[in-house]
């Protein structure tokens, strides 16, 4: 019971660090999602460099480096910010990128580029 | 009634895991917003965070196994080519959609965007899953955080509902189809 509500008292105290870290490599690896199907879509020998898998083709390359580069930027800016407070821009840093992202994924507006 | 096994997995991702995911995200949105908001004792309130976590883990392996299904089963018999000089394209739902223009904008916009977008759902799941069980009640004293999750539960939302409509008219225009037949019953004349 004693160990239950210190770990509650730690949640209540946990600086914002560790969870912005986790919202904005969730931007990050949004926006990178997006990037990289653009990428895969326009440039030929980058689509050809993203078949991992051959049934699936260039998507199974895209959504593999972006999920990988999710999980290193939320490593890294967790590292950095584990005991830290860092400023609320960041959670809008973090909706904006998923923004655009989401948009970017949306072939008119892929197709602009 | 009969069903071929490529129709049963195409089932099994779009109504199993991405009707599950899209019901279920109705509950992590409130339930984000009442363990925020609402006024409870200490012990309600590690029960309740526990289970936020505990249920936002849950749609997190849900999302997973809808796109990795997606990507890795039901995809590439989507994209299937078929071999020179094929006329039925009945088996290849991509070509079967790009012969006629009237039917090519569902592979175009909506094979395009859903194969890409339905990933942002994991994404943000996961992301939200990790936050409500670092963090539990503690949420409650960082507003920025709390808002900035429910805002990427919201997006998913969105995500799974456009890959959730684009795979149902897809699969209605061009259903994926071959594998084994299966009889799932007997039926009778009325």
């Amino acid at each position: 019971m004693s160990a239950q509500s210190s770990s509650s008292t730690e949640m209540q105290t946990l600086p914002n660090g560790p969870g912005s870290a986790a919202l904005l490599a969730a931007g990050i690896g949004a926006l990178m999602l997006a990037i990289l199907a653009i990428a895969g879509d326009k440039i030929l020998w980058f689509k050809s460099m993203m078949i991992f898998s051959k049934p699936t083709g260039p998507l199974s390359g895209v959504t593999t480096c972006a999920i990988a580069a999710w999980l290193i930027a939320w490593w890294i800016l967790d590292r950095r910010w584990r005991r830290r407070s860092v400023s609320s821009r960041v959670s809008v840093v973090a909706l904006v990128l998923l923004g655009l992202g989401f948009l970017l994924t949306f072939p008119p507006i892929a197709d602009l580029f | 009634m009969e069903i071929t096994t490529r129709g049963l997995l195409t089932l099994i991702h779009g109504m199993g895991f991405g009707a599950l995911y899209l019901m279920a995200c109705s509950g992590a949105l409130v339930e984000i917003y009442r363990c925020c908001h609402a006024q409870t004792g200490p012990q309600n309130d590690d029960r309740h965070d526990l289970f936020l976590a505990n249920y936002l883990t849950a749609m997190a392996a849900v999302a997973w196994l809808a796109v990795l299904s997606g990507t890795y089963i039901v995809y590439p018999w989507y994209r299937a080519t078929p071999p020179a000089g094929t006329t039925d394209l009945a088996g290849f739902p991509q070509r079967l959609l790009m012969a006629s223009p009237a039917t090519a904008g569902w592979h175009s916009i909506g094979m395009e965007w859903k194969e890409h977008v339905a990933w942002l759902v994991p994404i943000a799941i996961t992301m939200a899953a990790a936050v409500c069980r670092r963090y539990g009640g503690g949420l409650k004293s960082h507003r920025e955080l709390r808002t900035a999750v429910l805002g990427f539960v919201w997006a998913s939302l969105l995500a799974a509902g456009v890959a959730g409509f684009f795979g149902a008219m897809l699969n209605k225009n061009a259903p994926v189809q071959g594998g084994t037949t299966m009889r799932i019953m007997e039926g009778g004349e009325k």
